[in-house]
């Protein structure tokens, strides 16, 4: 059984103060959820910076290697053709390609593992808390092991400011 | 964050949040005006005579255009380097500006890009129909076939396949990424079930969780300083098709900076055009305010001037360079028999953004729309100028000629404004026209209620 409180903020001022409040008294929020990014949340919520631009250099390296390996065995190994006497392994020309393929590789790799880091996508089936959410409310999300816990929370919240404390249960 | 009480608000009227999301929200819901629909079914009708002269050209050929053995480039090149400029300023203003921390792009980032998009779309067109046979265009990519031949990667022409392709798709993506919450926005305001299901499948299930913000900010910041190398790539890429020819006038090695200040130029243009009627018919003033357009026709004089420069630079080199073919080349621009055209790129381009220099103008809504209609016109000519006059009289006298349209190439033209406006009335009753989270984010810090919420 899963089993969680929700209380929201009207305005990001009062979440971030409040939020600092709540750690204070040493409860464990699991979620913020927002209209618009907030600024020094993801402080506030001890999250670490994102990974995602490990990915996006990944994704353009490989991007580069392809696109410039690619030219490079297509005019020296597949069919070497002869352009004006030019040199058939011209660096200079194929750094256009390579560039545009590093970009977009890097582009797509990013933009696929955002999505898959967050459980997003086409029709994914996730937990709308609040319809208010995406309009003027910031919810938070705080787990509950038992009872008695879950009523010090509510008393915490309640201190702290937040509105519509609900206790929510999940099978 | 410390703002300056001199700075003028971003948004106007004191607004909360659920105030910001009513408001952009509206234009969406309910029947679309009158005036939407006469535009739609004017764009509808330019379009349909697009779709016309696509047929003649794919069922007769392009004999059916003005084209000869001289000038074997003109209206569809012209108009292919004005579309692909015209797309750059949706990329400039989403991806340079977010850079450089531009607050005021967050209001018209989100329909610049969607402009972006639909005008890489019509650029694309062009290319793919000058091969006469628009079911063979794969021939241009590098698949393995049965010919065993690959695709010449020493060609500016192809580099521009990979340009145009991969500008067109990071920019999709760009787009679709800042797009995410704002569909959820529409998910969670749908009043019916259909409506519900078909955001909430397009909005990937937004959650609007503190870890995907974040991620969310990282994914945009990096798509950013991806898109803004790449931006300038593709128009360098493109004057490339030219500055590697040997055609007088073509051969030169400004071609680079001079085509991508120009499209940034032309790019503004169009966006003024567009955003200073939709702000107007879609109520939102409070948005898209005078400031916004002020900033935009400062980014007009910079690069207006950045060409200007460049025209003249191109004729000192063509006189300083002592190649009398270059130098005759020029000459014929300016005096020969399209100089009608040469002289209307001129007044455009170089002397109606100065205008932009009193502030009286700058922020007259009516005089920056006429003027942007101005630049269109002007940085249309200047590719025509650039194509044309450098083609018709090259190196052998006995094949110069005259280019004129047909009617043919002027139904293509006409029918990818037509495809522009269609699509962008579509987009602005399907999707949000304006970042509501981004503004949302920049509502505490500059919107007009500002001051008495400061504390700090």
């Amino acid at each position: 059984m899963n089993k969680y409180i929700t209380a929201y903020y009207d305005d990001e001022e009062d979440l971030l103060r409040g939020l600092k409040q709540i750690k204070a008294k040493g409860i464990e929020v699991a979620d913020v959820l927002t209209p618009f990014p907030v600024h020094g949340l993801d402080k506030a919520l001890g999250m670490s910076r994102s990974k995602l631009t490990r990915v996006a250099f990944a994704g353009g390296a490989v991007g580069a290697i392809i696109g410039f390996g690619f030219q490079a065995w297509v005019f020296t190994q597949a069919y070497p053709l002869n352009f004006g006497g030019k040199p058939f392994f011209a660096v200079p020309s194929f750094i256009p390609v390579t560039f545009e393929m590093a970009v977009l590789f890097a582009a797509f790799s990013m933009v696929f593992a955002f999505l898959i880091s967050n459980k997003i996508g086409p029709g994914a089936k996730t937990v709308i808390h609040d319809e208010r959410i995406t309009d003027d409310r910031f919810l938070l999300v705080v787990n509950v092991q038992d009872e008695e816990n879950a009523h010090t929370i509510e008393a915490v919240l309640n201190d702290a400011g937040a509105h519509g404390i609900t206790l929510i249960k999940k099978n | 964050m410390y703002v300056s009480p001199l700075r003028e608000p971003l948004i106007r009227g004191s607004k909360d949040y659920s105030q910001v999301t009513k408001d952009i929200l509206a234009p969406m819901a309910g029947k679309p005006s009158k005036y939407w629909y006469m535009g739609i079914t004017l764009s509808g009708a330019a379009a349909l005579f697009g779709a016309w002269a696509t047929f003649m050209t794919v069922y007769y050929g392009i004999g059916t255009w003005g084209l000869n053995k001289t000038v074997g480039w003109a209206w569809d090149i012209t108009n292919f380097v004005w579309w692909v400029g015209i797309g750059h300023a949706g990329t400039f203003i989403s991806a340079i500006l977010l850079l450089f921390r531009q607050k005021w792009r967050t209001s018209i980032n989100r329909s610049a890009e969607a402009m972006t998009l639909i005008a890489i779309a019509c650029a694309g067109f062009f290319p793919l129909i000058h091969m006469g046979r628009l079911l063979l265009g794969f021939f241009i990519l590098p698949y393995p076939n049965t010919r065993a031949l690959w695709v010449n990667f020493n060609s500016p022409l192809l580099w521009d396949v990979f340009a145009i392709t991969t500008y067109l798709l990071v920019s999709l993506v760009f787009w679709y990424i800042g797009l995410i919450p704002d569909l959820g926005t529409v998910r969670d305001k749908a009043s019916n079930k259909i409506r519900k299901a078909i955001y909430g499948f397009l909005s990937f299930g937004w959650t609007g969780s503190a870890k995907h913000w974040s991620r969310h900010e990282t994914v945009s910041l990096i798509l950013a300083g991806l898109a803004a190398p790449l931006v300038l790539s593709v128009h360098t890429i493109v004057s490339f098709d030219f500055a590697t020819s040997v055609i007088p006038g073509w051969h030169t090695t400004i071609f680079p900076p001079y085509f991508v200040s120009g499209a940034v130029f032309s790019g503004f243009a169009m966006v003024l055009t567009l955003l200073i009627v939709t702000r107007k018919a879609l109520n939102l003033e409070e948005y898209i305010t005078v400031g916004h357009i002020e900033n935009m026709n400062k980014v007009i004089i910079i690069t207006g001037s950045i060409v200007g420069i460049a025209y003249i630079t191109e004729f000192f080199m063509a006189w300083y360079s002592g190649v009398e073919y270059e130098q005759y080349a020029f000459i014929n621009r300016a005096t020969g028999p399209y100089a009608w055209a040469y002289w209307i790129m001129m007044t455009c381009n170089v002397i109606t953004p100065q205008l932009f220099w009193f502030k009286k103008i700058r922020t007259n809504l009516v005089a920056t729309f006429i003027i942007s209609i101005f630049v269109n016109i002007g940085m249309w000519f200047e590719r025509f100028v650039i194509v044309v006059t450098s083609l018709h009289r090259d190196y052998l006298p006995s094949s110069w000629v005259m280019y004129k349209p047909t009617i043919v190439e002027i139904g293509l033209y006409v029918g990818t404004l037509g495809l522009f406006f269609t699509l962008f009335l579509l987009f602005i009753r399907v999707f949000p026209v304006i970042a509501i989270a981004e503004v949302k984010s920049v509502l505490k810090s500059s919107g007009d209620n500002k001051k008495d919420s400061h504390h700090e």
